[in-house]
C-alpha cells in the first residue's frame, strides 16, 4: 500500500509498489490531464536550489490540478534565521497533504518524515537518496525495452559518488540485471553494492572502457565524471576523454539500446549523438513529470 | 581463581550489586558515561589501569545496590565487548553475565557522515547493527555505516 506512505529511499518501496508508479506513469502519460488533486494543497519545500527537480514536481503537481506553497531556496525562509528543520516541517504539515522537500544534508528526509503529519517525498538528501530519479529511470527503461526483467545495463562515468546509479542497482535488483560498470579506477562502484549484487546473486563486470560493453547492453546509463572528484589532475585529463560518448561508437550497437543520463549533461555525450534516435535522455527528463504525478497521486490515494 | 580474587581486592568489596570487569582501561569514562554513573546516587567505586592477560590494561567498576537490565548493559558492548559481570548479593558472586551488542543502537554513538543530519540538528542518533564483529552501524537518517575505528562515543 502505497497510500500515505513516504517516499524517503528507494528501498521503502516494494517490487509491486514501484510496478504499480511504472503502471500509472504511463496511465498519466496517455491522458496528462486529470486534475485529481482539484483544490488541494502540496508543499514543494526547496532547502537548496534545484530548478530542474523543482519545476519537475511542481509540473506533476500543476497537471494534476493541486496547489504548491512553498519556497525554492532555504535564504529565502527563516531556516537561515535559525529554525529548525522540525518546526519548519511541523508548521507546513499543518497546511499541506504532501510535502515535497529537497535538502542539502543527508539523512534530513527521513527525519522530516519522522516529523509530519502528512507524507514526505524525497526530492533529494545531499548526496543519499533521490528516489523519484530512481522511478523515473525504470520508468524509461521499461517504456523502451518493453519489460524490466532481464536487462542488460552498462553505467558509465562515476560510479563512485553517482547517487542515482548506487539507488539504481538496488531498485533493479528486483528484475535480474546483468550490469556492466565502467569507470576510471579512482571512480569505481564501491564493494558495498558489489557486495550487494553478490549477494543477491547479480552479475555483473567491471571495465575501464565504453567500447568493450556497448555493442551487448540495452541500457547505456551515463553520468558525469566531474574534475573535482579526482585527487590527482593529471589523472583526470588522462582518463577524462575515455567517459565520452561520441555518435560514431554507437554503429554496431543493438538497436534497442537508449542513452540515459540524469542530466544536467556537461560534455560526458557528444552533441553529435542528439539527433540519434537511440538517444533518450531528453524524453527521459520528460517522463520524469509522469513518474512523479504517479508518486504524488498514488501516495495521496487518488489513483 | 585465587589470583583474581587477589586483583578483585585492590577495589574494595561490595555486598550487593555489579560489578563490571574487563573493560578496556581506556574506555573506562566511556562506560561511566554511557551508564550514567556519574548522576546516580549510588556508591559508585572503581579501578583502572589494573593488569589484564586479555586486555593488557583493563578498569573494573562496581556499583552498590544496582542490577542492571540487559536492555541498559549491553550500550557499554559498543566499548567494552568483552566486559563480564558479576552480580553480587551479600558479598557472593550469585550469577556472572557477558554483555552482547544489542540490534540497534539508540543514542550513545555520533554518526561519522559530517553531512548527516544528526550532526546539524538536536537529533538522537539510530542504528542499526550491520555487522557486530567488527562492529558496523547504519545510520537510520544517511544510511552510512560508521565502523568500529570511525565510532566516536557521544558525550
Ligand atoms: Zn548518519
Amino acid at each position: 500500500m502505497i497510500k500515505n506512505k513516504s517516499l524517503v529511499s528507494i528501498t521503502d518501496f516494494t517490487k509491486d509498489e514501484i510496478l504499480r508508479i511504472i503502471e500509472l506513469a504511463a496511465d498519466f502519460e496517455a491522458d496528462p490531464n486529470q486534475r485529481l488533486l482539484e483544490g488541494r494543497i502540496i508543499a514543494s519545500l526547496f532547502f537548496e536550489p534545484s530548478t530542474r527537480t523543482r519545476l519537475s514536481f511542481e509540473t506533476a503537481i500543476n497537471r494534476l490540478g493541486g496547489r504548491v506553497i512553498g519556497f525554492s531556496d532555504a535564504n529565502a525562509t527563516s531556516t537561515t534565521k535559525g529554525e529548525t528543520l522540525k518546526d519548519t516541517i511541523k508548521m507546513v504539515s499543518n497546511y499541506a497533504e504532501l510535502i515535497v522537500m529537497r535538502h542539502p544534508l543527508e539523512g534530513a528526509a527521513r527525519y522530516a518524515s519522522e516529523q509530519s503529519r502528512v507524507p514526505i517525498v524525497n526530492a533529494g538528501d545531499g548526496a543519499n537518496q533521490h528516489p523519484s530519479q530512481t522511478l523515473l529511470d525504470m520508468f524509461s527503461m521499461h517504456k523502451t525495452q518493453g519489460r524490466l526483467d532481464n536487462l542488460k545495463i552498462a553505467m558509465v562515468g562515476d560510479l563512485k559518488y553517482g547517487r542515482t546509479v548506487h539507488s539504481l542497482i538496488q531498485a533493479m535488483s528486483h528484475f535480474s540485471p546483468t550490469f556492466y560498470f565502467v569507470a576510471p579506477d579512482e571512480l569505481k562502484m564501491p564493494n558495498e553494492y558489489k557486495d550487494f549484487l553478490r549477494a543477491h546473486g547479480i552479475p555483473f563486470e567491471e571495465h575501464r572502457d565504453m567500447n568493450e560493453v556497448i555493442d551487448k547492453v540495452d541500457i547505456l546509463y551515463m553520468t558525469r565524471v566531474q574534475k573535482e572528484r579526482f585527487s590527482d589532475l593529471l589523472e583526470y585529463q588522462r582518463v577524462k576523454d575515455a567517459y565520452i560518448l561520441h555518435n560514431s561508437m554507437l554503429e554496431s550497437t543493438r538497436p534497442n539500446l537508449r542513452i540515459l543520463h540524469p542530466l544536467p549533461r556537461v560534455n560526458e555525450i557528444s552533441t553529435d549523438v542528439d539527433s540519434n534516435p537511440k538517444a533518450y535522455y531528453f524524453k527521459q527528463a520528460e517522463n520524469g513529470v509522469y513518474t512523479r504525478m504517479a508518486i504524488i497521486a498514488s501516495i495521496l490515494g487518488v489513483k | 581463581m585465587c589470583n583474581v580474587n587477589n586483583k578483585e581486592l585492590k577495589v574494595s568489596a561490595i555486598k550487593n550489586g555489579t560489578v563490571i570487569d574487563h573493560i578496556p582501561a581506556e574506555n573506562l569514562f566511556k562506560v561511566i558515561s554511557i551508564l550514567g554513573l556519574e548522576n546516580i546516587p549510588n556508591q559508585v567505586t572503581f579501578g583502572t589501569n589494573l593488569e589484564s592477560r586479555k586486555l593488557g590494561r583493563k578498569s573494573i567498576i562496581k556499583v552498590a545496590d544496582k542490577f542492571f537490565e540487559d536492555a541498559e548493559i549491553n550500550k557499554i558492548s559498543l566499548v567494552a565487548p568483552q566486559a563480564k559481570l558479576n552480580i553480587i548479593r551479600d558479598y557472593e558472586v550469585v550469577e556472572k553475565r557477558v554483555v552482547n551488542v544489542p540490534d540497534e543502537v539508540v543514542g550513545i554513538v555520533k554518526c561519522f557522515n559530517p553531512k548527516c543530519i544528526t550532526n546539524h540538528e538536536p537529533i538522537v542518533t539510530h542504528f542499526a547493527v550491520q555487522s557486530k564483529q567488527p562492529l558496523e552501524l547504519k545510520c537510520r537518517y544517511c544510511e552510512k555505516v560508521t565502523t568500529e575505528k570511525q565510532m566516536e562515543i557521544i558525550k
